[in-house]
């Protein structure tokens, strides 16, 4: 009886759950494993696309002879480079109405034009033309001939699916002497952007937990900048730093404090003189990373205000009968109860600033030393074209990604329960 | 008498006010003031010596007439020594300054003897000085984006410093902007689109993800556990590792430049945490109510719609709300399969309005607007259930 039960439940979970479950597996983890796939295969952009045998239908009147009508059709292979076999075609025609002649490849059944034109090598063209005439000898009405299409079918090789493999894209992937510059500097922006972001959200949310007018408003409008979209914000950004007519570099002229205004997203060094000490600064990079901590902020003020609520507050009330200022308070009762989420933090939304694509895409398109892996994975796939290498830097990123997810689960998995 | 909390009051007090008269002036000359010079130095002293003779007059005059009174001198000194300016600019100095001495008023040579008040004072002025700081760096570029869709061409490159609205404009001027990205670059579809597109992804995530989270909340099956952190580990991988595949399989069956092909991948991207957040909350319904629906002879199709959907409406609301701001918000995919321009979402549109170096940055501004304006308007107007669905979801973003 508890058996049946038991395989009822059984069932109906997996009936409720299938849906859901194969969707995401064909969305989200098919293509992790067919990037495997692909990153062993030389892909361009332009072989993805199934070579097709095509026709374009021009019908044609002769003026000698209304009962007759021309056809011709335009043939031709899709692709450029691959071959396609066994094509058949065919396109019916309306009642009473009969090819004059016909082609060897093709014959006449049951009002339709049916041909066999076997084998078309990659960018074969051809037109191929077929007179029809009515029999009872009526005009031949153009547009209900126009009207039909033909159908065409061939049998081609897909590239994706063919077996041969290659290393050339991780080779390549690899040996690039920028392959390090771009691992340091998507090590740059993921650290300082997170880093930041969570030095920004704290002093935050210590702000919003006090009392003061005009709290719930600010706590509203500290959330913005991850509530809008990114591309709006990218493009007012961009607009504002803008070296020509951008607000900012027309405001630091105004006020004397430099003298040329300064391309923030378009010069990858600037030089700064620190204590007699030259400091070469990456400017786009930074820029990109001030947008990165501006936008994420508001989610770590939000994690970390939410526990600063929950500390309670006899804590503190204990802490100043002790005589404790505000700086002890701080360190000393409201640092311990967040480092847990401060850890967590940290480690989440490192996996997710090192796979940030869109702000720099959009701010910079990985210009001026704002190359990272993501924005990689694009250029590579693409831009240049080259699928296989895009797929090639997913990869490294997949297996970068797994062992930061390793990492994660080691340190804080277990504690992440009891937060 | 200790020094240090004197020095230390004197020193940030002053700065604070030097600061915010700053920010204040900075104000004034986006709004079209013609100010070239801050001064620091000069008002920094200025400020000094309004907060010196703060703290020395401390209680021996009446309050009311040291807040009305040294505000007044320390504006007209701050007129006389600083560049000319109109009147409301200076009235604005005047407000500072009163808010400033109200808030130091009870500051004087015996409340600086109390303990940890170097600390207290501080920890004021700073959380103070936030507070302007945050409000100032977040409204900002929201103010100048909404201020350019207003602008012309020709006022924008001659004065980038003037950021205020010329109201004397005839309406459709005002507008011009707007009436220009409705009527030329069809942005009336791309709403529908985008609309259409934000609102189907929520209906379909909620029909996956209602069954799925109540199986995983309710049921017991092989292989529960494993799923249930596999719905988290899925979703810590980005986008940008699936965006080629996804592409050459989308390209092949000719998803791409489809509402089709959009709705299946957000769904699919967002039913993890969905499936997440809901089982959570599921879990937390008594489960004695279910067994109550099961006595009825209720099937569990019954209890999920007259039960559990009920009751866990504060739930389902902000996933809704959070997954619609996800697919109305979001752009890699968009960019990578819409490159017809009759099938564009908004933020690929704005994307594409880019492509053209000589299209005007006000039609930018006022696309820019046309997309973040209805997300904010629904998070101001729903906050608390996004702030929930954001709180769950921010493992991503």
């Amino acid at each position: 009886m508890n058996d049946t039960l038991s395989k009822i439940e059984k069932r109906t979970a997996y009936t409720l759950l299938l849906p859901a479950v194969f969707l995401v597996f064909a969305i989200v983890l098919f293509p992790i494993f067919a990037n495997i796939w692909i990153s062993f295969k030389e892909v361009q952009l332009k072989d993805i696309r199934i070579p097709e045998p095509r026709a374009k239908k021009i019908v044609k009147s002769i003026p000698e002879d209304k009962t007759k009508l021309k056809i011709v059709y335009r043939l031709r292979n899709s692709s450029l480079i691959e071959d396609i076999n066994n094509i058949k075609f065919s396109d019916s025609l309306p009642r009473n109405i009969e090819p004059v002649e016909l082609d060897s490849r093709c014959e006449f059944k049951s009002k339709k034009i049916k041909c066999d034109f076997g084998n078309w090598e990659a960018k074969y063209r051809e037109n191929f033309e077929i007179i029809i005439q009515n029999i009872n000898n009526e005009v031949i009405d153009k547009n209900t001939i126009k009207s039909q299409k033909p159908k065409l079918s061939g049998d081609a090789d897909n590239i994706l699916l063919t077996t041969k493999f290659t290393l050339k894209n991780f080779k390549q992937v690899f040996n690039e002497n920028e392959f390090l510059d771009l691992l340091l500097t998507t090590f740059y922006f993921t650290f300082f952007g997170t880093v930041g972001a969570i030095i920004f959200g704290m002093f935050a949310a210590q702000l919003v937990n006090q009392k003061f007018y005009g709290r719930t408003f600010m706590r509203s409008i500290l959330l913005f900048p991850y509530v809008g979209p990114v591309v709006a914000l990218a493009y007012t950004w961009t607009l504002l730093l803008d070296p020509n007519s951008g607000t900012l570099n027309a405001l630091l002229v105004n006020f004397g404090i430099i003298d040329k205004p300064i391309n923030l997203l378009g010069q990858k060094y600037m030089t700064l003189n620190l204590l007699g000490f030259d400091i070469k600064l990456r400017l786009a990079l930074t820029t990109v990373i001030m947008f990165e901590i501006w936008r994420y902020f508001p989610l770590a003020f939000l994690f970390i205000l939410a526990r600063l609520q929950a500390v309670p507050k006899d804590l503190y009330e204990a802490a100043e009968v002790d005589g404790a200022g505000p700086l002890r308070k701080f360190i000393n009762i409201t640092l311990p109860q967040i480092t847990a989420i401060l850890s967590i933090l940290f480690m989440i939304r490192f996996i997710w600033n090192f796979n940030k694509f869109e702000d720099i895409f959009l701010l910079t398109g990985g210009a001026s030393g704002t190359r990272t892996l993501p924005i990689n994975v694009y250029q590579q796939g693409f831009a240049v074209s080259n699928i296989g290498m895009g797929s090639a830097v997913s990869i490294v990123i997949v297996m970068l990604l797994i062992i930061f997810m390793i990492i994660y689960f080691k340190l804080i998995g277990k504690r992440a329960d009891e937060i | 008498m200790r020094y240090k909390p004197l020095l230390i009051y004197l020193f940030i007090s002053s700065i604070f006010l030097t600061l915010v008269g700053s920010i204040w002036k900075i104000m004034a000359t986006l709004q079209g003031l013609k100010l070239t010079e801050i001064n620091f130095n000069i008002n920094f002293l200025l400020a000094l010596l309004l907060s010196l003779s703060l703290v020395f007059i401390g209680k021996r005059i009446n309050h009311l007439i040291k807040i009305l009174v040294l505000p007044l001198i320390f504006t007209l000194i701050y007129i006389a020594i600083n560049e000319s300016a109109p009147i409301w600019y200076n009235i604005g100095i005047l407000l500072i300054s009163l808010f400033f001495t109200n808030m130091v008023k009870n500051y004087n040579l015996n409340y600086l003897k109390e303990d940890f008040v170097s600390e207290k004072i501080v920890f004021d002025f700073l959380s103070l000085f936030a507070i302007v700081f945050f409000a100032f760096i977040i409204l900002f570029p929201f103010y100048l984006m909404f201020v350019t869709s207003f602008k012309l061409q020709a006022a924008l490159l001659y004065n980038p410093l003037d950021l205020s609205i010329d109201f004397t404009k005839n309406i459709s001027d005002q507008f011009k902007s707007y009436l220009v990205i409705f009527k030329t670059y069809d942005f009336g579809r791309y709403i529908f689109t985008s609309s259409i597109v934000s609102i189907g992804t929520v209906i379909i995530t909620l029909i996956f993800a209602i069954p799925a989270a109540y199986a995983v909340a309710r049921l017991n099956f092989f292989g529960k556990t494993f799923l249930s952190t596999s719905i988290l580990i899925i979703y810590m991988f980005p986008a940008i590792v699936l965006v080629i595949p996804l592409y050459t399989v989308f390209s092949q069956l000719g998803l791409r430049n489809s509402i089709e092909g959009l709705l299946i991948v957000y769904t699919a991207t967002t039913l993890p945490v969905a499936i997440y957040m809901l089982q959570g909350y599921f879990k937390s319904i008594p489960k004695e109510i279910e067994d109550a629906g099961l006595m009825d002879g209720q099937n569990w199709f019954g209890i999920i719609i007259k039960i559990i959907i009920p009751l866990s409406l504060p739930a389902i609301a902000s996933v809704a709300l959070y997954v619609f701001m996800i697919a109305w918000n979001e752009f890699l995919f968009s960019l990578m399969f819409l490159d017809n321009p009759k099938s564009f979402t908004l933020s690929r549109a704005i994307n594409h309005l880019t492509g053209d170096a000589e299209t005007p940055r006000q039609y930018l501004m006022a696309g820019s607007v046309v997309v973040t304006l209805p997300i904010l308007l629904i998070f101001v107007y729903f906050e608390k259930y996004l702030v929930s669905g954001l709180t769950a979801g921010s493992v991503k973003g």
